[in-house]
């Protein structure tokens, strides 16, 4: 939570609307209670929320741009800057945490030269820590996109990284 | 699929089912959840392969399930009707499985759980199962959760069918108050009771609401019943929707559960076709739909206005209450909401009667509780246990004890709102009571197991900087209380603490704790006082010392090979 976020109009670049359109067509009325499930569907389409594809929320919903962007930052799982092709996601959960997960987040760091919740300069990887994957029992545990890598040792998640 | 038109055509629906099943049949369920992670569907891929090369579709069923609760070997199965438990299985090992333990009989030694060198091959004698009493994960991993005549086959939606044709909304409720069934979300609250005040609440829609954010790190109860046996929890729903008078049903789930949704997604579906969701089920005048909602990252939505602010496509903060959900909660109307091991405990309650459920437990907490057991465990996994067994049972009948040549030191129960629980509490007998007088909370039921290489302050700064970061912002106390105690738990582990923090410490922790407004900053600073009144010796030591003092961390690499 508390992101810290800036629109930029010229990191911002506009993306093309039909896959946004689309989604928005689905909701012939919408809500706000759609919101969520809207902006879900458009950062899945895009990988994240272009500024254009909110403007047009607003448009077609009518829901002010200040409660879009409210909601946006409020949940860590929107993103409002282009993503890395790979996401990683370290578990920093209280079973993790106590079989080494500061060690594995001190290693990405140094290995990708990037911090928690950013993604590095090739796009290649964004990198993120989610409180719990609930697989305790993988300890230490990371997931590269759909997968799960468990029992990691520092020298396990160098290799696992450059692997891709 | 037919609609089932009335609660007969249910009772025949399952009797043909019944009448289809083939007892010769070798059943092979693997679970294909929590184990998915380490190949469980690679090894169902190989079975299958396997069965059809040798031709023994007729002899061998390949079912794929939800968690078996002992992770720590997964990928698991069990072969039934031997009742034979395999561990840790590979692709290769799927060959022999089917030619030697199914074709002839024999037990593949290298499989079977193994403790103090003892080769365990049933699942009946080994202690982590023989131990548990499994009310609602009694179908998970027995069961394909992605059909639901297997769940029909279980005696399930009998208990709904049982309530729709024969009770009045005020027996519902009675059976539900006798039962003493109480929120398993952490809480405690009676679920009877909460039922009751949305039941007399006035409003022309009332919603009922399924909390499957599960955000504890630690605590995956929800997450397995949801993926393992989803219908549960909706023949839960529909028996509260019928109790309160609700027409209209949301589950909302973690947007980290992509196969809990999946599942449900799937249940959902096979429900309505089978007329057991939507308009006049079994051919009453009882309506109830059901939508998922997914969330998308926020721990303080499983604080109930919280979750509903994020339904309602807001931020998801919480407000002050009252007016409780019960009278004014989604859109303003009445609102219950219970979490997903509470709805999977009301089928039974009703399929069993409430006098057989109260049986279980202690005096103030009935029935069973999941646990979801990690850490420094041997046997790290999902557990199922009677209110009011001890911690010991837990940790070490249950759990094998702690790895290596490591001692137990404490059981963070809880999770970010709980306590650690220290040895000399260890034959507690646990119920909401009781672990709350030792300093923890019963929560949604993580136990972490913690050796002695862990350090408590360090935990206790873990916990608050979870608590610091997932804090909304929305109140004063919250918001700045905890970023305090994390700054004076961040310096006192970096070796520059001081002589006053401890009482600083002590000071803001009972402030935050009065004047925040909802659980997350009543609770946040639950792990300190816990800590501190256990450990002080570790506090005192950390500020004593100066200078820097390394945290310890343990590597994987050097814990015993059970737990590797």
């Amino acid at each position: 939570m508390h992101k810290t976020v800036t629109l930029n109009e010229e990191s911002a670049p506009a993306v093309d609307l039909a896959k946004c359109r689309a989604i928005l067509l689905k909701y012939n009325s919408a809500t706000s209670a759609d919101l969520i499930p809207v902006l879900q569907q458009i950062q899945d389409a895009y990988g994240y929320l272009p500024q254009n594809t909110l403007e047009e929320i607003t448009a077609r919903t009518r829901i002010p741009l200040s409660k879009i962007y409210g909601v946006v930052t409020f949940y860590s799982q929107f993103s409002l800057e282009p993503r890395g092709k790979h996401t990683i996601k370290v578990c920093t959960g209280t079973a993790c945490h106590i079989k080494g997960a500061p060690e594995i987040k001190k290693k990405i760091t140094e290995v990708l030269q990037v911090d928690e919740r950013q993604t590095t300069q090739d796009y290649k990887f964004t990198y993120e820590p989610v409180a719990c994957l609930g697989t305790c029992f993988l300890a230490p545990v990371m997931m590269i996109n759909d997968r799960y890598y468990g029992k990691l040792t520092v020298e396990k998640t160098e290799t696992i990284l450059k692997s891709y | 699929m037919e609609k089932l038109k009335n609660p007969d055509d249910l009772i025949k629906y399952r009797k043909s089912l019944e009448s289809e099943h083939r007892p010769d049949m070798v059943r092979i369920c693997i679970c294909t959840t929590g184990c998915r992670a380490l190949g469980a569907e690679e090894v169902c891929r190989a079975f299958r392969a396997e069965i059809e090369k040798q031709s023994l579709a007729g002899k061998i069923e390949i079912v794929d399930t939800g968690c078996q609760g002992l992770c720590a070997r997964a990928p698991v199965l069990t072969i039934e009707p031997m009742g034979i438990f395999y561990g840790r299985v590979t692709e290769t090992d799927v060959p022999e499985i089917i030619s030697r333990t199914i074709l002839k009989g024999e037990i593949i030694e290298r499989l079977c759980y193994a403790e103090a060198g003892k080769r365990t091959p049933y699942t009946r004698d080994i202690p982590f199962y023989s131990k548990q009493k499994k009310i609602v994960l009694k179908n998970c991993g027995n069961i394909d959760p992605k059909n639901i005549s297997e769940y029909i086959l279980k005696e399930g939606y009998l208990a709904f069918s049982k309530v729709l044709s024969g009770m009045t909304q005020d027996q519902v409720i009675n059976e539900m108050k006798n039962s003493g069934l109480r929120g398993r979300g952490g809480a405690g609250f009676p679920t009877g009771n909460k039922w009751e005040f949305v039941k007399k609440a006035q409003g022309d829609i009332k919603y009922l609401i399924c909390n499957g954010d599960e955000g504890d790190p630690g605590a995956f109860m929800d997450r397995a019943v949801l993926e393992g046996d989803p219908h549960s929890v909706i023949e839960g729903m529909l028996i509260g929707a019928y109790a309160i008078g609700s027409r209209k049903g949301i589950v909302y789930v973690r947007a980290e559960y992509p196969i809990a949704v999946e599942h449900l997604k799937i249940a959902i579906k096979q429900a309505k076709s089978l007329g057991l969701l939507g308009d006049n089920i079994l051919g009453s005048n009882f309506s109830f739909d059901l939508d998922i909602k997914m969330g998308a990252g926020a721990f303080v939505c499983g604080e109930e206005t919280a979750l509903i602010a994020s339904i309602e496509g807001k931020r998801g903060m919480p407000r002050p209450r009252p007016p409780f959900p019960a009278t004014s909660g989604l859109w303003g109307k009445p609102t219950n909401i219970n979490n997903v091991e509470t709805f999977a405990n009301v089928p039974i309650i009703f399929l069993k009667g409430s006098a057989w459920y109260k049986a279980i437990g202690t005096e103030s907490s009935k029935g069973t509780k999941i646990f979801a057991l990690a850490g420094n465990v041997k046997n790290t996994g999902l557990v199922e246990v009677p209110m009011g067994t001890s911690l010991r049972e837990i940790v070490f009948d249950i759990g094998g004890g702690v790895p290596g040549r490591k001692k137990f030191k404490a059981a963070q129960m809880g999770g970010p709102s709980g306590g650690c629980v220290p040895a000399q509490h260890l034959d507690l007998p646990i119920d909401y009571e009781t672990v709350k007088e030792v300093g923890a909370i019963m929560g949604s039921g993580g136990l972490i197991v913690m050796d002695d290489s862990t350090s408590m302050v360090d935990i206790a700064r873990y916990f608050m900087e979870f608590c610091q970061d997932e804090s909304c912002g929305k109140c004063v106390p919250c918001r700045i209380g905890t970023k305090r105690m994390l700054d004076i738990l961040t310096r006192i582990t970096k070796g520059q603490g001081k002589k006053e923090d401890i009482d600083l410490l002590k000071e803001l922790a009972e402030v935050t704790k009065m004047a925040s407004l909802c659980g997350l900053g009543q609770t946040a600073a639950n792990p300190v006082i816990s800590t501190i009144r256990y450990y002080l010796n570790e506090y005192e030591e950390l500020i004593n010392k100066k200078g820097v003092q390394p945290l310890p961390q343990q590597s994987p690499a050097t814990q015993s090979p059970c737990c590797a």
